[in-house]
């Protein structure tokens, strides 16, 4: 079994009108045994940029930890939050940094850049970056996810209808994976607030 | 022992994590698999400079992961590098070796010369022995005239006039060899660049979506992304999807306003 199915997990975030949603799964899991159903997935750097770890749990919490410990480093040098692209360097340059004995993670990056942009971002375990215009997926359920993505996303889409579209695109998607689901968290930010909601979905 | 303090460190690679993964290998799990560029990337010269090509797609194992990715990166306002390989190491090295021109021309205050990217590229290669996974194609025009190189991941280089790289280098290869001849147009080099590209788009399963060119001569570069299309999307349904809103099961939502923040106003300099 791939290092990456130990936990399992699913994440997605998709671009629309000066908006932006990240999604997760809930599950956490060892192999086949579901531990929890409320684990969090998607943390947050700042309140316009949230940054999502797929892979091993363990991996992500502790690249969670550095990264919050590296923004806030940031923000006392240069007093203001960091931009998403410079965040998504942050992240490449840290992934790379172990590229011998690399962190078990995907992360994907979300964020509202200055003018209000949205700005996605997702990196395999090494740290190359793939920027996208329209969404991106990453964990176990990351094969289904983008068939899922690739028929339900449309462009400029307004907040009530992504939220609806990832929603939709992340709930079908986990129900092809034994490995991801247990439940849905939506997380979608516009240039006014920031919305997090708890799906229901297929518990097993 | 010294408690491990998470310092911004001095650079390289860091192998702390080596002894772990090396345990969870030995209990049987597998390692992930890296982003890699199956890729096909060329490059020839032709009478005023150089021209590179390469295809924008992106995989994951057999999945397709970006389907328009850049895979000619910058060095130098003269010189541009396609890269094959994992996706990290061609990013990584590029990045690398294009802040040390920077450097190196702020100290010497020269265009940066083609040959001086090759030695920094292959040195840095050949020292970590093949595992920095990154086949180049380096090319550009500098004082000396237009030159394209390829790198090897162990550190190996030719010097060619026209040069394929990565799994869809043979596809490339039997154009350039059937086509190409010395002292080519700039048209007639795109075109020819396209036709291999596109050879390997079509033939070899590794590359594909679009081709990207990048013309170089002496005093001006041209970066064509995007410059062929031959692999619209043509599935796409005209109604899509509707979800109306509240289609989708809720259990609990938190909304939060976002305050502005507060901005420090640019204060005097404190003046006597």
């Amino acid at each position: 079994m791939s290092i990456f199915e130990y936990n399992g997990s699913a994440l997605v975030a998709m671009v629309g009108k000066n908006c932006f949603a990240i999604a997760s799964d809930r599950r956490l899991g060892v192999q086949l045994q579901t531990i929890a159903t409320d684990f969090q997935r998607v943390y947050k750097i700042h309140d316009k940029l949230y940054v999502g770890l797929s892979g091993l749990a363990t991996d992500a919490q502790t690249l969670y930890e550095r990264l919050v410990f590296r923004h806030k480093l940031y923000q006392l040098r240069e007093e203001r939050d960091m931009k998403p692209e410079t965040f998504a360097s942050l992240v490449s340059a840290l992934l790379y940094e172990k590229r011998f004995g690399p962190y078990f993670c995907q992360p994907v990056i979300a964020g509202l850049g200055d003018d209000d942009v949205p700005f996605i971002c997702t990196m395999d375990c090494l740290g190359a970056k793939e920027l996208a215009k329209d969404f991106v997926v990453s964990g176990t359920a990351s094969e289904s996810l983008y068939g899922a993505c690739e028929s339900m996303y449309k462009p400029n889409m307004e907040p009530d209808e992504l939220f609806e579209t990832i929603s939709q695109a992340l709930l079908a998607s986990v129900d092809r994976d034994c490995l991801s689901g247990w439940g849905g968290y939506v997380l979608l930010v516009t240039p006014t607030e920031v919305q997090e909601k708890i799906l229901k979905g297929r518990m097993d | 022992m010294a408690r491990m303090s998470d310092v911004p460190p001095k650079g390289g690679f860091s192998f702390d994590l080596c002894r772990r993964n090396e345990m969870l290998l030995k209990k049987g799990i597998q390692l992930p698999s890296f982003r890699k560029t199956g890729t096909t990337i060329v490059g020839l010269v032709f009478q005023d400079g150089i021209v590179l090509g390469a295809d924008t797609r992106a995989t994951e194992g057999p999945i397709v992961a970006d389907k328009n990715c850049e895979k000619i990166h910058y060095m130098a306002p003269n010189i541009y590098c396609c890269g094959a390989g994992t996706a990290a190491d061609t990013e990584a090295v590029t990045d690398m070796v294009s802040s040390q021109l920077q450097l190196h021309r702020y100290a010497t205050g020269r265009e940066s010369r083609v040959i001086t990217a090759l030695t920094l590229l292959k040195s840095h290669l050949f020292s970590y022995q093949g595992h920095v996974s990154a086949a180049l194609v380096l090319g550009g025009v500098d004082v000396t005239g237009p030159h394209l190189h390829t790198v090897y991941p162990h550190g190996s280089t030719d010097t060619l006039p026209f040069a394929t790289m990565g799994s869809g280098s043979l596809a490339a290869m039997a154009v350039f060899e059937s086509k190409y001849r010395d002292g080519l147009t700039r048209d007639d080099g795109i075109q020819l660049v396209c036709e291999a590209i596109c050879s390997g788009i079509f033939n070899d399963l590794g590359s594909g979506s679009n081709v990207d060119v990048c013309v170089i001569t002496k005093g001006q570069t041209e970066y064509l992304r995007n410059h062929q299309l031959p692999n619209p999307r043509t599935y796409v349904s005209t109604k899509g999807y509707n979800f109306v809103k509240g289609h989708t099961e809720v259990l609990a939502t938190k909304i939060k306003l976002l305050k502005p923040k507060a901005q420090v106003p640019e204060g005097d300099s404190m003046e006597e």
